[in-house]
């Protein structure tokens, strides 16, 4: 370990604690803090599934431009008790500094701040979160005054002593921190001086809140599902806005009753959505095939995470794009879109409930434990003030809910096509209690009316057409178009889609070839017609997945013929690292490095 | 009182000739007639079976879907739409069998929906296996030595999980079957009516008169009030009483004690984002 060091633009901290020992706080705290005094920040955590102790980490990064993704490489580690895991063993490099209590931990290159000590000192051990929060803002050289109003907002609940405490430990933090930063010095610019106006102010939020943010946007008045890791936050999140922004959010007994109710609720003309994992959506997988029969709109949020069965809960993985594109028995269309940002995120989120609506079809928004989970600082979403269009019509007395066009009589064939309700061909969607029809649906195949028929000569023929045929033509006309990232004029090019978006583009600004681009593809099925002439244009392609077998590999060569060259697969519930995308990036194009 | 039909005569009814349905769906008319029941604030939920098949036959809309989820599917509806009157008919092994969790948490629920089950003791579209309520020893191509299993006791449950309205009628008594299921839609919260009917074709054994042998009227003066005497009178095997066990009437119903019924009191569909609110959120929280 060299004695003095200097640490420019970019910094990962990384905090280590039991659960229940404060981390998250110590996280939450520092990013809002970070990105108040104007640099970018990120912060990811993996953790145990457990609720008290065993070992869980974050990684707080510190930039002066976008750097968010996930690093191997550990600048400082705090550790806030002994015994580190393997995984976290294996980051530490010799110039990681670490910083912590030599009489707990036995690393050589610790430097000692005897955190409990000095909180003791001040009045209780439990301030020493609060110390090492200070330490960090003095080694960075935040904004004092801003860290001691933080401090004094979170804790004012608890009484003037603890805020007094806290503030004395913070203090004491910051003073040895600022010290330490002497030897070590991290220097980051900021990334411009703070704006006055608040809607200008980035955000710092996770995509747990993208999606839910989203949500609202896109009209969401209804929630009905079962908790589950990692999915579980987008519940917790819209259960809160309830009152507020007027939503139904029910916690179901079971997946299947979840999905029910939505279904329940889109008929009677609500706007529902399912947040699940693989395992819950496992459960629902009749009822998605009961929202193609019905063709009713239905928005699923699929967070995923390491399976097969019960797998890794509190980790991370995209194990589950077959599950999303094949379950659900009979042939039907359905829209898969897979955010990569926070902004994507809810972008992705709003439109799903339009395309839902509009299409009649389940629309799966697919994430992942690793994008729920992390903190983003994110220009401010731009809410647009129009209103989300209600796609049911107001019924007649003899409305059908399952018209056919090819029956339309001819008067009807003379007039202009509604936009809102008439999308080429598809059955306007009427609700109950609004106009003078009777809305009738059926899990069995029927008639336009609604009635069980086993017609198989006219009406089930004609039915399949309209459901799965003519829908999938209008799906994939309105498919949102992959996102190319760098020189168009490639000749390798890598392939992404959710979460890996960041890893991959900071990979390959380290890499900085103009040879090789990202393709990063937002919406999975079905997908965009440009996504062939990107692949036709490469000379050598490669895809980046968080699963074992290469499920999005699969799926491009079905759906445009194009072989992927090569696959850069991981499997074992932590993220890809820039550094270890980088590095494998390169081999595969073969751009060697001094 | 309206004296408008809600038959529907234009479908053929796919149901065998004696079915005890006949007789339920000329009882839902009557009730719907008596009762006022706006044609187009109605909508019935259904399974999967011979029950779920009765909405077909009348003038009404309908959600026909799911084995076992029309409890859930109709909480939806419901939750959505206060303003419907939302009514579930659907058979014993769709709402006790299939659907047995989804009963439990919509009794807990007291979700303000009126819930009709067929019970015929017997599963009649898969041709004659063990229903949840079918009696101990009856011997079924499946069950070849007899039930083992104890029946499902639907209205001790309910009376259990603090249900505001349990009821069982027999179907073949069109009067007694209408003034019970007239008091179920009346009942503000969850109402549950277990419905005797026969399956003529796969249950030789719980017959016409078998029903009429083995059950019997709650006295005139028997009152509804009293939860513990009513799971007494639910718990006995036989005969089995018929009539509304108990019956208590709720302030509100649990739509109206959502967060999201608090303010604003109309139907989904009629509602708008508050973007105002929104922004005021992404401020507060994440700004």
């Amino acid at each position: 370990m060299k004695s003095e060091k200097t640490i420019k633009e970019e910094v990962s901290i990384v905090l280590a604690g039991a659960a229940g020992q404060g981390i998250q706080s110590i996280e939450k705290i520092l990013s809002h803090i970070i990105k108040e005094d104007g640099y970018h920040v990120f912060t990811t955590s993996e953790f145990m599934s457990r609720v008290r102790g065993g070992m869980n980490s974050t990684e707080i990064r510190v930039s002066s431009r976008n750097a968010h993704a996930y690093v191997n490489n550990i600048d400082i580690l705090i550790p806030l008790k002994p015994g580190l895991t393997p995984f976290l063993e294996q980051r530490i490099s010799e110039d990681t500094i670490i910083i912590g209590e030599k009489e707990e931990l036995d690393y050589e290159q610790i430097i000692d701040v005897p955190f409990s000590a000095i909180a003791k000192e001040i009045g209780n051990k439990l301030y020493s979160n609060t110390v090492a929060l200070g330490l960090i803002g003095g080694l960075l050289k935040l904004n004092e005054e801003l860290m001691e109003e933080h401090i004094a907002k979170v804790f004012s609940s608890k009484g003037d002593e603890v805020v007094e405490n806290n503030r004395r430990a913070l203090q004491e933090g910051y003073r040895r921190g600022k010290e330490l930063g002497k030897s070590y010095s991290i220097e980051i610019s900021k990334s411009g001086e703070a704006p006055e106006k608040t809607d200008a102010k980035p955000m710092l939020l996770s995509g747990t809140d993208a999606v839910a943010l989203g949500a609202l946007a896109g009209g969401c008045n209804m929630i009905s599902s079962y908790p589950m890791s990692p999915s579980t936050g987008v519940l917790v999140s819209l259960s809160g806005y309830a009152e507020r922004m007027g939503i139904v959010a029910e916690q179901a007994e079971s997946e299947i009753a979840a999905i029910n109710m939505a279904l329940g609720g889109w008929y009677a003309g609500g706007r529902a959505m399912i947040t699940t994992s693989g395992g819950g959506y496992d459960l629902m997988t009749e009822g998605v095939s009961l929202a193609a029969m019905i063709e009713s709109p239905l928005v699923l949020h699929i967070a995923q995470r390491p399976g097969p069965a019960t797998g890794l809960p509190t980790r991370t993985g995209q194990e589950d794009l077959n599950l999303v594109l094949y379950a659900g028995h009979g042939e039907f269309p359905r829209v898969i879109l897979a955010p990569g940002t926070p902004t994507e995120a809810f972008e992705l989120t709003k439109q799903a409930f339009d395309i839902a609506d509009r299409y009649q079809v389940p629309v799966f928004i697919l994430t992942d434990q690793y994008l729920l989970d992390s903190f983003f600082d994110t220009p401010r979403f731009q809410i647009d003030a129009t209103q989300p269009a209600n796609h049911f019509v107001k019924t007649d007395a003899d409305y059908r809910r399952y018209r056919l066009a090819d029956t339309d009589n001819e008067s009807d064939s003379h007039t202009e096509p509604d936009p809102h309700t008439d999308h080429d061909g598809l059955s306007p969607r009427g609700i109950p209690g609004y106009g003078e029809g009777r809305v009738r649906i059926d899990s069995d195949e029927h008639t336009e009316d609604g009635y069980i028929t086993e017609d198989v000569i006219g009406i089930r023929p004609a039915m399949v057409k309209k459901r799965l045929y003519k829908r999938h033509q209008l799906l994939q006309k309105a498919a949102l178009p992959p996102e190319l990232i760098g020189s168009a004029s490639y000749s390798t090019l890598v392939v992404c889609w959710g979460s890996n978006r960041n890893v991959a583009v900071e990979a390959l600004q380290k890499i900085g070839s103009d040879d090789i681009a990202l393709l990063h593809l937002t919406q999975l099925y079905p997908l965009h017609p440009s996504v062939s002439d990107y692949l036709d244009r490469a000379a050598r392609t490669c895809l980046v997945e968080n699963n074992a077998t290469g499920q999005c590999a699969d799926l491009l060569r079905h759906e445009t013929g194009r072989k992927i060259d090569e696959k850069i697969l991981k499997y074992n519930g932590i993220p890809f690292s820039v550094e270890e995308l980088q590095e494998k990036i390169e081999k595969i194009a073969g751009v060697h490095n001094e | 009182m309206s004296n408008i039909s809600y038959l529907n005569n234009n479908t053929e009814i796919a149901w065998c000739p004696g079915c005890g349905n006949f007789a339920i769906r000329k009882t839902m008319d009557q009730v719907y007639q008596e009762l006022g029941i706006d044609k187009q604030k109605l909508v019935m939920v259904t399974g999967i079976g011979q029950a779920p098949k009765s909405p077909h036959y009348l003038d009404v809309s309908f959600f026909n879907g799911l084995h076992g989820r029309s409890l859930p599917t109709a909480t939806g509806v419901k939750l959505a739409n206060p303003e419907l009157t939302v009514v579930v008919e659907s058979g014993d092994g769709n709402v006790y069998g299939e659907g047995g969790n989804h009963f439990l948490h919509a009794l807990r629920r007291d979700i303000d929906i009126t819930v009709i089950v067929h019970n015929n003791m017997v599963y009649g579209l898969t041709k004659g296996q063990a229903s949840p309520t079918s009696r101990k020893g009856f011997q079924t191509p499946v069950q070849t030595t007899g039930v083992l299993l104890e029946p499902f006791n639907p209205l001790a449950t309910a009376l259990s999980l603090k249900s505001g309205f349990v009821a069982r009628a027999n179907a073949a008594d069109a009067e007694q079957s209408k003034k019970v299921i007239k008091a179920a839609i009346r009942h503000k919260g969850f109402s549950l009516v277990d419905l005797f009917q026969v399956c003529v074709s796969f249950n030789k054994t719980n017959d016409y008169k078998w029903f009429k042998d083995h059950t019997y009227y709650l006295e005139d003066e028997y009152r509804p009030d009293d939860r513990i005497q009513a799971l007494q009178r639910a718990m006995e095997e036989d005969p089995l009483p018929l009539g509304i066990f108990f019956q208590q009437e709720n302030d509100r119903s649990f739509h109206e004690k959502l967060p999201a019924y608090s303010q604003d009191k109309s139907p989904l569909s009629r509602r708008q984002v508050n973007f105002e609110e929104l922004n005021k959120i992404i401020e507060e929280e994440f700004v």
